[in-house]
C-alpha cells in the first residue's frame, strides 16, 4: 500500500492538520453541550417550573406572604446599604490606588481582594468573633444594648465585607489604562480636586461604575453563607431572601421556596443580560 | 522625576489613601485579624486535638477530597467547554457561552435547592439515576455535583481567553513542520494552555472547599460521612463551641492562601517563559 502524495503539503495542512475531524468536532460539541444543559440549564429551568407548578396565582400568593415580603424588603434595604458604601469606597480607593504611584501598591490590591478567597461562612464568623456574646466587644455591646449580631447591622457588615471587591477592582484597571493627562489638564486649568472628578473623571468611568455596582449588587442580595451565620433566622426579621428560601425548603414548602428563589435567579439572569451590554460598552473592539 | 511630578499635580492622594485604609481596616482586616487572634488562645495542643478529632478530621478531607476532585472534572469538562466555544461554530454557541456564567451569578441557596430537587430520588435526573442504583443526593457524590456545577465557570473563564488569543498561526506553522493534529495540540497548544488550566483548576478547587449555600442542601450532612468542613464552623458556633469553629476556619484559610500563593507563582513562572524567545 503506497500512500499519495499529498499535491500540495499547504493545503493539506490547512484541511486535515488544523482541525480535528468531523466525528471528533461533533462528539466535544455534544459533549459540551450536554454538560452545561444537564448541569446548568436544567437546573434553572427547574427553578421556574417548580415556582409556577401550581399556577401563576399560587406564586404570587406565595410571593406577597408576609414572610416573603418582610425577606424581600430587607434583602433590598442590606444591598441597598453594602452596594452604596461599597461605592463610595471603591471610587475613593480607586482614586488613591490608580491615579497614583506609591510602595506597596501591589499589597494594598491584594488586602483589597481578601474577601473573595475568604468562604462565605468565615466572613460571617469573623463577625460572631467581634461581635458575638462571647466575642471581642460582645460584652462591651451587651452592657450598651447594641444588637450588632442577629440584627441588620451584622448583616450590612458581613454583607459589605463579601462585596467589598468588587467596585474597586472593575474601576482600577480602567482609571490606570485612562491615565491622569485629562484630570491634570482640568487642575492645571484652575479647577478644584472635586470638580475635576465629578466632571472629568466619573464622565470617563461611568460604564465601570455601573459594571462595579451590577456585579457587587447580585452579590449582596443573594449572599447566604456569610449572613446564614449572623442572622440568626429570625423569621420576618432577619431572614434575607435566600435564607428564607432555606427555611421554606427544609420546611418541605418547595413551592413557596423556588416562587422566592425564582426571583432570585431572575435577578441573575438580568444581571448575566445587562453585564453583557456594559461589557460591550467598556471595550468597542469586543466583535 | 516625572513621576514624582504627576504625583504633585493631582490633589486628594493623603485624603482618599487615608479613607481606603481606614475603610479597609474597619471591614477587612480587623475582622480577619480578631481571627486571627482567637487563634492564638488556643494552645497548640488544644487546636491540633480540635483538628485531629475523628468529626472534624472527616469534614476537612471531605471538603478538600471532594473539591479536588470536583476541580479535576472542571479541568476535564471546562477544556471540553472551551474548545468548543472558541474553535467551533455551531448553533446557540453565543447562548451557550452565556450559560457558563450562571453558576457565578445565580445565588448559592438557589442553586442548592435547585440541584437537590433535579437529583432527589423523584427529581429530573434522580429518578433515571435511581434506576440505574445511583444516589447522588443526600450522599457523598451530591456533594461533588454542587461543586462540580459552581466550579465549571473559572476553569472556562481562565483558560477560554489565553485559547483565543494563541495565534492560529502557530498551529499552521505546526502543521507545516509536518506535525500531525495530535502533536500540535499536544506540543504546540497544551504548554501554552498550561499555565492557565492550572489557576482555572486552583481557582474552582479553593471555592468548592469554601463552598457552603449550593452544598448543604443536596450533602445530607451525616457526620463523618456528608458533613463538609464549612457546615462543621456553623454547627460548632451553634453549640457556641467558638474554639472549635476558629480552628476549622484557620486550616480553611491558610490553605485557600496556599492556592492563592500557588497561583500567584504559576502566573509569574508563565510570564517568565513568555517573555524568553
Amino acid at each position: 500500500m503506497s500512500a499519495p502524495l499529498p499535491l500540495s503539503p499547504l493545503r493539506s495542512a490547512s484541511s486535515s492538520t488544523l482541525t480535528e475531524p468531523r466525528w471528533i468536532r461533533g462528539t466535544i460539541i455534544a459533549l459540551a453541550v450536554l454538560f452545561l444543559i444537564l448541569l446548568i440549564v436544567l437546573p434553572l429551568v427547574l427553578v421556574f417550573s417548580q415556582a409556577f407548578s401550581r399556577g401563576f396565582a399560587a406564586y404570587l400568593r406565595a410571593l406577597v406572604e408576609p414572610e416573603a415580603q418582610a425577606a424581600i424588603r430587607l434583602t433590598i434595604l442590606v444591598a441597598g446599604i453594602s452596594v452604596g458604601l461599597n461605592l463610595v469606597f471603591g471610587l475613593i480607593a480607586a482614586w488613591a490606588i490608580a491615579k497614583f504611584d506609591f510602595p506597596g501598591k501591589t499589597m494594598l490590591i491584594s488586602l483589597v481582594d481578601l474577601p473573595f478567597s475568604v468562604s462565605p461562612v468565615i466572613s460571617g464568623l469573623v463577625f460572631v468573633l467581634l461581635f458575638g456574646g462571647q466575642g471581642y466587644f460582645g460584652p462591651w455591646l451587651q452592657s450598651h444594648d447594641i444588637q450588632i449580631l442577629f440584627a441588620t447591622p451584622g448583616i450590612v457588615l458581613a454583607t459589605t465585607f463579601v462585596t467589598f471587591p468588587f467596585v474597586v477592582r472593575a474601576l482600577i484597571p480602567l482609571m490606570q489604562e485612562q491615565g491622569t493627562s485629562e484630570e491634570e489638564a482640568a487642575i492645571s486649568l484652575g479647577a478644584s480636586g472635586l470638580a475635576t472628578f465629578f466632571r472629568v473623571t466619573l464622565p470617563n468611568i461611568k460604564w465601570g461604575v455601573l459594571y462595579g455596582v451590577l456585579l457587587c449588587n447580585a452579590r449582596a442580595m443573594g449572599e447566604f453563607g456569610a449572613v446564614a451565620v449572623v442572622s440568626g433566622h429570625i423569621r420576618g426579621e432577619t431572614n434575607t431572601m435566600p435564607l428564607l428560601v432555606e427555611i421554606l425548603y427544609n420546611e418541605y414548602q418547595f413551592m413557596a421556596a423556588f416562587a422566592v428563589a425564582s426571583l432570585l435567579a431572575l435577578l441573575a439572569l438580568i444581571t448575566l443580560a445587562a453585564k453583557a451590554i456594559l461589557e460591550r460598552h467598556l471595550d468597542p473592539n469586543i466583535d | 522625576m516625572s513621576a514624582a511630578k504627576h504625583r504633585r499635580t493631582l490633589p486628594g492622594f493623603g485624603l482618599t489613601m487615608g479613607l481606603t485604609l481606614t475603610w479597609l481596616s474597619i471591614i477587612v482586616l480587623i475582622p480577619l485579624a480578631g481571627l486571627v487572634l482567637k487563634t492564638f488562645e488556643l494552645s497548640f495542643d488544644q487546636f491540633w486535638t480540635i483538628i485531629t478529632s475523628r468529626r472534624t478530621l472527616n469534614a476537612l478531607k471531605t471538603s478538600f477530597g471532594l473539591a479536588f476532585l470536583a476541580a479535576s472534572v472542571n479541568l476535564i469538562a471546562g477544556m471540553i467547554i472551551v474548545w468548543a466555544l472558541t474553535r467551533y461554530r455551531f448553533p446557540g454557541r453565543r447562548i451557550f457561552d452565556a450559560i457558563v456564567d450562571i453558576p457565578f451569578a445565580l445565588p448559592t441557596a438557589v442553586a442548592g435547592v435547585a440541584l437537590t430537587s433535579l437529583f432527589a430520588q423523584n427529581g429530573w435526573l434522580g429518578a433515571p439515576l435511581a434506576e440505574l442504583g445511583i444516589k447522588v443526593a443526600f450522599t457523598p457524590i451530591g456533594i461533588f455535583v454542587a461543586m462540580v456545577f459552581i466550579g465549571i465557570p473559572f476553569v472556562v473563564r481562565t483558560v477560554q481567553p489565553v485559547l483565543q488569543d494563541i495565534d492560529r498561526e502557530i498551529e499552521e506553522v505546526s502543521a507545516c513542520l509536518g506535525a500531525n493534529r495530535w502533536q500540535t495540540i499536544w506540543r504546540v497548544l497544551l504548554p501554552s494552555l498550561l499555565p492557565a488550566m492550572l489557576t482555572g483548576f486552583a481557582l474552582a478547587f479553593a471555592r468548592a472547599v469554601g463552598e457552603y449555600g449550593s452544598v448543604i442542601f443536596i450533602a445530607g450532612n451525616l457526620p463523618n460521612i456528608s458533613e463538609i468542613a464549612p457546615l462543621l464552623i456553623v454547627i460548632r458556633l451553634s453549640e457556641f463551641r467558638y474554639a472549635d469553629a476558629t480552628a476549622i476556619a484557620v486550616v480553611m484559610l491558610l490553605t485557600s492562601f496556599l492556592v492563592i500563593f500557588a497561583i500567584n507563582r504559576i502566573q509569574r513562572w508563565s510570564q517568565s517563559r513568555m517573555v524568553r524567545p
